[in-house]
């Protein structure tokens, strides 16, 4: 039981909003004492998953790229675009995008967008110059217009990709019941995917366009 | 052949430059931060074990003593960057679509072509794009030599001690599964549901995925010990369900609960530190109201479909 120290080391660390970094290195330690490990061994384990992960970090070699074309306006461009679109709302934009992402997700194509990539740079100075024009105009307003581009990037991707018969959850649900027994074929489970993919479209486009509604009224 | 050892090299020596672009800021503590992540990508392979173990405690104590900040490196002003905006057009898309698209085209056409290590061919493409995109904007700009890598530099000191946080916690399942931390999980959620209810079995296996991913940050782990511990002795075994209905939707109610966790950093963190945020939590905040109601969409789905 001891073993489980780690996860309470968690969650209150960032109850307390502690450093993260801080947090997962102790939460490693706990765990690993709580195991019976010494300690010396946590630290070699906890370095080679680092070692082993470093593509995980590998996404941020895009700065540079999204950094450059910002110093040249990139940012502005993208508000001066969406300006000159006539009907163009911050949730029909963000439900455009929703779609997109769903539906290249769906094709196995995850890593042609994301946070750093599109979302920083194009998809979130879009929305915000939306919404600017339906009359947010404060910087708590601004924010959480931003936060909602990020937060429809992670649905869209979400609850896309499994569609996918290739992809990494679908392939380990095979191999985990292979494992159990029981044969089943990546097409058969991608399947079961769909009517929660719609019903992300439906709770999450309804949310955008009820943002649009919201921000009418005022 | 193109592995990712080469795209590790691309990123080992960008951090290397941002390192040495930051002496002259009298921040060291951003320089060891980098240089340190410059050497686990450059060399992480010959460190050793213990050597990218000792690398990452320096990381972690760099980062808790408060030593990282931002930086401002020399860059346009918010005129200069609208008269560029009005006068360069929507060609200054194209560039930007450089990435996506070879890292789309990549993964399509290069997969079977013996260039590029087939099981990493988006990664590798992504930095392919990486590299394109850059000789083709600074050709066209003519921006100055440095200045790719010192709006990087901008950008990551952004980002801060939150740009290792989900290589972090990746790591931190690995230490997790060592200590056999799901089996426990898993026996302790098998112990507590009542005997005979279809449906608490079926609640307790979504809400189970749900709630052990926001622990542990990714589905992919909360899977086996959740599906192991409920859905096989009980929803498969015992009512007969149909497993793959079950699997599908489990690990799917699992992404209801990345949207909802702070661990799952590289998806809720990390957006809310690029997107400046003053609330670390603002995209979660903003995901509450889609991934609650899908969730139990999710539970209603399972119990409506798997046991026809």
């Amino acid at each position: 039981m001891l073993a489980l120290s780690g996860i309470a080391v968690i969650v209150a660390g960032f109850a307390l909003r502690l450093n993260p970094l801080l947090v997962v290195a102790v939460a490693a330690l706990a765990t690993g004492l709580g195991a019976g490990l010494a300690p010396l061994d946590i630290v070699a384990t906890f370095g080679k998953a680092f070692n082993d992960n470093r593509y995980v970090s590998l996404i941020w070699i895009v700065l540079p790229v999204i950094g450059l074309l910002e110093r040249t306006g990139l940012q502005e461009r993208a508000r001066m675009l969406i300006g000159a679109v006539r009907g163009a709302t911050v949730g029909r934009l963000l439900l455009a995008y929703l779609v997109f992402r769903q539906v290249t997700a769906a094709l196995g194509l995850i890593s042609i967008a994301g946070h750093a990539q599109t979302v920083r740079p194009l998809v979130s100075p879009m929305a915000e110059a939306a919404a600017e024009r339906q009359g947010v105009d404060d910087d708590a307003g601004r924010q959480k217009i931003r936060a909602m581009a990020a937060a429809t990037d992670n649905v869209g991707v979400f609850f896309g990709e499994d569609i996918f018969i290739a992809i990494a959850s679908i392939l380990l649900i095979v191999a985990f019941l292979s494992a159990n027994g029981i044969e089943i074929a990546p097409l058969e489970l991608s399947v079961w995917a769909i009517p929660t993919a719609i019903a992300a479209l439906i709770v999450h486009g309804g949310r955008l366009l009820w943002l649009d509604r919201r921000l009418r009224r005022k | 052949m193109i592995t990712l050892a080469a795209a590790y090299t691309l990123a080992g020596l960008m951090f290397a430059a941002f390192a040495v672009l930051g002496l002259r800021d009298g921040r060291p503590g951003n320089v060891a931060f980098h240089a340190l992540l410059a050497l686990s990508f450059l060399a992480g392979d010959q460190l050793g074990d213990l050597g990218n173990g000792a690398l990452v405690v320096a990381l972690v104590a760099l980062a808790g003593a408060g030593a990282l900040r931002r930086s401002d490196p020399v860059t346009t002003s918010g005129e200069e960057r609208r008269a560029n905006a009005a006068r360069l057009g929507n060609a200054l898309f194209l560039p930007a679509l450089i990435v996506p698209a070879t890292a789309l085209l990549g993964t399509l056409f290069l997969k079977d072509s013996g260039l590029i290590d087939p099981k990493q061919v988006t990664l590798i493409s992504l930095a392919l794009g990486v590299v394109l995109a850059l000789a083709a904007t600074m050709a066209w700009l003519r921006s100055p030599l440095l200045a790719p890598l010192q709006e990087g530099r901008r950008l990551i000191d952004a980002v801060g001690w939150a740009c290792v946080l989900p290589q972090m916690l990746a790591s931190l399942g690995a230490v997790f599964a060592a200590a056999g931390v799901g089996a426990l999980v898993g026996a302790g959620v098998g112990a507590v549901i009542p005997d005979g209810s279809r449906l608490a079995a079926v609640v307790a296996y979504t809400g189970g995925m749900a709630l052990f991913t926001m622990i542990m940050g990714n589905a992919f782990a909360a899977f086996p010990v959740m599906t192991a511990a409920v859905a096989l002795p009980l929803l498969i075994r015992g009512f007969g369900g149909d497993p793959a209905v079950i699997c599908a939707i489990g690990m799917l109610s699992g992404f209801c609960g990345t949207l909802l966790t702070p661990m799952a950093a590289n998806f809720n963190i990390v957006p809310a530190t690029l997107l400046d945020l003053d609330d670390r939590n603002g995209v979660i905040r903003a995901q509450v109201w889609t991934a609650l109601p899908l969730l139990a969409i999710n539970t209603a789905l399972m119990y409506g479909l798997a046991f026809r």
